[in-house]
């Protein structure tokens, strides 16, 4: 029996669920289709339990300061099943969330894998024995991670993981190498080490987190140093090869060969999309890769098919899917969407943190801008200096010629929750002008964002 | 019924006087009469009716003024004229002036428009007034215009006025694409320099008259308010602007006429029969247009992208008017004769006093010659009409001693200053252009030549 919709979302994460919700609330008589859990990787296996995780390995790396704040305490520890425990707590809180939303907005949610016919209007989507047809499809599929089985670098579930593995362990490993330094690998990295483990990590390219700002690389990875974690960067991972009790690692770093042995290792090298097992090719998806190549509006070239998301390309973040599928789908309906232009933020909920948004300095001059540069210290905060949380910095970068905004880093304490400041500063296409004629309330930290708005311009106030 | 329109006399007039009604409610009118009479800043235009019919009401009393374009001003029964004359089938459509609008020079986007603006000191007329005035407007609050800061200020360093702008954000807001992707001719309408100093006009005008003159000392009763009418503010805003941005200069040389003096009675005896008479100022229209083709570089305007080298001396003469002066033109003057030139001059000085000229008779320009002689200023040096690159002052001719050799003489003699743009004439320029002016009046039998 065929079911028909006016939309058919496939996959279930950040992107896929909120265009289903966007789509209802436009009028589409909408299902869903999700293999696994309604939420998809971000709300289950990725985004949200981390950040559960290492708010347990934040707090638990407080107590080695609480005397500073006048503090102290008896008997300090941990229990590592309650900490995962407490994380899978949380993401089960948000997949029900998930599917209460689906319900309230009276979308159907079809559980399984879908496999995509040529159609009608756009192509018909087969999940098990039902055939569902509608006038639009949209692939949110997502991505999961990249692996290398040539060299090694697959996960068995045991001494090689990936992200999902390292969500779910039976234990702390006492040693841990993790592959790569984006965002995701400083993320396990940084909890693993907070709950005791000895960590080194592994950087492929001249420094870490290599799409930051060279200057917030520079100063994280002293700060990460400075609490124990160890690098190697640049380094290329030659072997990985699994022991009984662990993982050996040959590797070059500095032109030096050098085998690295621990318990466990975790490959977070990249990000595939999840374009396999569909039939996208048969129906004549372009596919470039491993992600669907679309025009602005997500529009795949196949009639009624769409992508948006990790599927659709870098970057990789929860918050791009959900606005590229709002685009998407009001876009289909006729409104006028959201501009897909506005600035990304980037957030790393490492200790310390980082947050980004727009062009780095070097981003700057490679599009032959001028940039205007402003910097301003946590260590010089008065809310930062209360707190105890001196570390880091903001870094604004202007335009020169128009004073625009164009870029702005942060590494510091809770600087995650801040960076919107400055996107919504770029997305209005704030001058200086604006940035410093905002009133920000004292004492914040945010008062770090105006100082290093008026440092560009030579006007900081408490330097 | 069909109403008829509040015309636009020029692209961008925005309001006028209705200075006269020519036609009474039962008159009937057909297509082409004369039915009233518009007035703005310098021009009175006469407006023609396009439709038959008879005149049921007059919605706008003669002498109102402020009147917007496209507000209804008279009220067109059908019954009077054609034939099937529904009022369904009659669009309400504005009137035509007399004056075909192909006539009227391109509408400058914006007011400091250089190379084809209107020219004349007063003469920006309502084409002149229509960027700047109405930006200013805007940002005092009368309507808001919506846009990101980033793209008022591109708008301002390029020089697009933002009310000719469509924006493609959020509720029509206008974003940082919608400048970058301003027409060209937008973009260069006004030019990157002049931009800037609009901007500021915008502001500074109303900073001026936050001080009252109350403030300033003089009691309110003490004096009797004129009203400023277009002309005078046309005047008071061009003026403090080439006041205020354009570096000027003057040179001044002294010029022997007693030739010219005699040289004038034997034209105007030989012209007599034609009833032409030509005056001191027509020949030093002809000698500065005569000049310019000398010294080229003095025929030049400044802007942004490059100096403008003016091809023909259009010569722009300052008329006093009541309320004020106006510039009416003398175009290709180094082409005409000098029984032409008084002609031209004697008809437009003479329209120009009862505000009959054509937008295009007192737009554009190249140089300006303002003469104060007739009321025996000696000499005096004039503010640059923008765009042009310099402006001549004309004193009186008067009876001198002058040196000729160890002895003193007595001459007939007349200063002229010559005010230059220093962007673009450059003091020897003015100079060369002053020794190549003097003789033509000196020895009067080279300007024939």
């Amino acid at each position: 029996m065929a079911d028909a919709f006016d939309l058919i979302v496939i996959g279930s994460g950040p992107g896929g669920y909120v265009t289903a919700i966007r789509a209802s609330q436009l009028g589409f008589k909408t299902a869903i289709v999700e293999r696994a859990e309604l939420g998809g990787i971000c709300l289950n296996w990725g985004c949200i339990p981390t950040k559960a995780l290492l708010k347990s390995g934040e707090m638990y790396e407080q107590l080695d300061h609480l005397k500073d704040y006048g503090l102290s305490v008896e008997k300090r520890g941990f229990d590592f099943d309650a900490v995962v425990k407490r994380s899978r707590k949380v993401a089960s809180q948000l997949n029900q969330g998930v599917a209460f939303l689906m319900k309230k907005h009276k979308i159907e949610v079809v559980q399984g894998a879908a496999r995509l016919e040529k159609g009608k209007d756009a192509p018909t989507v087969i999940v098990g024995d039902r055939k569902l047809t509608a006038k639009h499809v949209i692939l949110a599929t997502g991505a999961r991670a990249r692996t290398i089985p040539a060299i090694g670098l697959e996960p068995d579930g045991d001494r090689v993981w990936t992200y999902r593995e390292a969500l779910v362990p039976k234990a702390a490993p006492k040693s841990l190498v993790v592959i790569g330094s984006g965002a995701i690998g400083m993320e396990f990295a940084s909890f693993y080490k907070a709950l005791g483990s000895d960590v080194t990590v592994i950087e492929m390219m001249p420094r870490i987190l290599p799409v930051e700002d060279e200057e917030v690389s520079k100063a994280a990875h002293k700060a990460f140093e400075k609490r124990g974690i160890k690098f190697r960067v640049p380094a290329n991972v030659k072997k990985l090869t699994k022991g009984k009790s662990g993982v050996s690692l040959e590797i070059e770093a500095g032109g030096k060969a050098e085998t690295l042995n621990a318990d466990v290792a975790i490959v977070a090298v990249g990000i595939v999309g999840n374009v396999e097992d569909m039939g996208l090719e048969a129906l004549g998806v372009k596919i470039e890769k491993t992600h669907v190549v679309t025009d602005a509006h997500g529009a795949t070239g196949v009639p009624g098919l769409y992508a948006i998301g990790d599927v659709a390309g870098p970057p990789w973040l929860a918050h791009k899917a959900s606005h590229e599928g709002v685009h998407c789908i009001e876009h289909i309906a006729g409104e006028t969407p959201a501009n897909l232009t506005a600035p990304i933020p980037g957030c790393t909920y490492t200790t310390p943190q980082i947050a980004s948004v727009g062009l780095t300095e070097a981003q700057a001059k490679e599009q032959g801008l001028e940039p205007k540069v402003g910097r301003f210290p946590f260590r010089v905060n008065g809310k930062a200096i209360a707190a105890g949380e001196t570390e880091g910095f903001v870094k604004t970068i202007f335009d020169g010629k128009t004073g625009a905004l164009i870029g702005a880093h942060m590494i510091g304490h809770e600087v995650t929750e801040m960076i919107q400041g400055f996107a919504l500063a770029m997305t209005l296409e704030a001058t200086e002008a604006e940035l410093h004629a905002t009133v920000f309330p004292h004492p914040t930290m945010s008062e770090a964002m105006h100082e290093a708005s008026l440092d560009a311009y030579g006007k900081v106030l408490h330097i | 019924m069909t109403d008829i329109l509040m015309p636009a006399l020029s692209p961008t007039m925005e309001e006028g006087i209705l200075a006269k009604w020519f036609v009474k409610a039962g008159d009937t009118v057909k297509s082409g009469d004369v039915i009233a009479e518009i007035e703005t800043d310098k021009a009175t235009m006469e407006v023609e009716a396009v439709d038959e019919g008879v005149v049921s009401e007059i919605l706008v009393p003669e002498g109102t003024e402020g009147v917007k374009v496209n507000t209804p001003i008279a009220r067109l029964g059908g019954e009077g004229g054609a034939s099937n004359g529904g009022a369904a089938e009659t669009p309400p459509k504005a009137e035509t002036p007399k004056t075909p609008p192909s006539a009227s020079p391109p509408p400058p986007p914006e007011g400091e428009e250089k190379p084809a603006a209107p020219v004349a000191s007063v003469s920006s007329a309502p084409s002149a007034e229509g960027g700047a005035r109405r930006g200013a407007a805007r940002d005092g609050g009368e309507q808001r215009i919506f846009a990101s800061p980033l793209a008022r200020r591109l708008a301002e360093q390029k020089g697009v006025d933002l009310t000719a702008v469509k924006g493609s954000g959020p509720h029509g807001r206008i974003i940082k694409a919608d400048i970058e992707g301003a027409k060209p001719g937008e973009a260069k309408a006004a030019p990157a320099a002049a931009a800037p100093a609009s901007a500021s006009n915008a502001q500074a005008a109303p900073q001026r008259q936050a001080q009252t003159l109350e403030q300033m000392g003089i009691p309110a009763g003490s004096y009797e308010l004129i009203p400023l009418d277009g002309m005078r503010k046309t005047v008071a805003r061009r003026m403090t602007d080439s006041f205020r941005d354009v570096p000027h200069f003057p040179l001044t040389v002294d010029i022997e006429l007693d030739e010219l003096l005699s040289a004038r009675s034997k034209i105007n005896a030989m012209l007599e029969k034609q009833g032409v008479k030509v005056s001191v100022n027509d020949m030093v229209l002809k000698a500065a247009a005569v000049a310019l083709m000398r010294v080229p570089e003095a025929n030049a305007s400044y802007t942004p992208e490059g100096i403008a080298m003016h091809k023909h001396a259009d010569i722009a003469m300052a008329v006093a008017v009541p309320g004020g002066l106006i510039t009416p033109i003398i175009r290709a003057c180094e082409t005409k004769g000098l029984a032409q030139i008084a002609t031209e001059a004697k008809d437009l000085a003479e329209r120009a006093r009862n505000k009959k000229l054509k937008p295009e008779e007192f737009q554009g320009g190249t140089f300006s010659v303002s003469n104060l002689g007739m009321f025996g200023i000696k000499t005096f040096s004039s503010i640059i009409n923008e765009p042009q690159g310099a402006i001549l002052s004309v004193g009186a001719g008067e009876k001198r001693p002058v040196v000729r050799g160890d002895r003193i003489e007595i001459a007939t003699v007349m200063s002229v200053t010559l005010t230059c743009d220093h962007r673009v004439v450059d003091g020897a320029t003015g100079a060369r252009w002053l020794a190549a002016f003097k003789p033509l009046l000196e020895d009067p039998i080279t300007l024939i030549v």
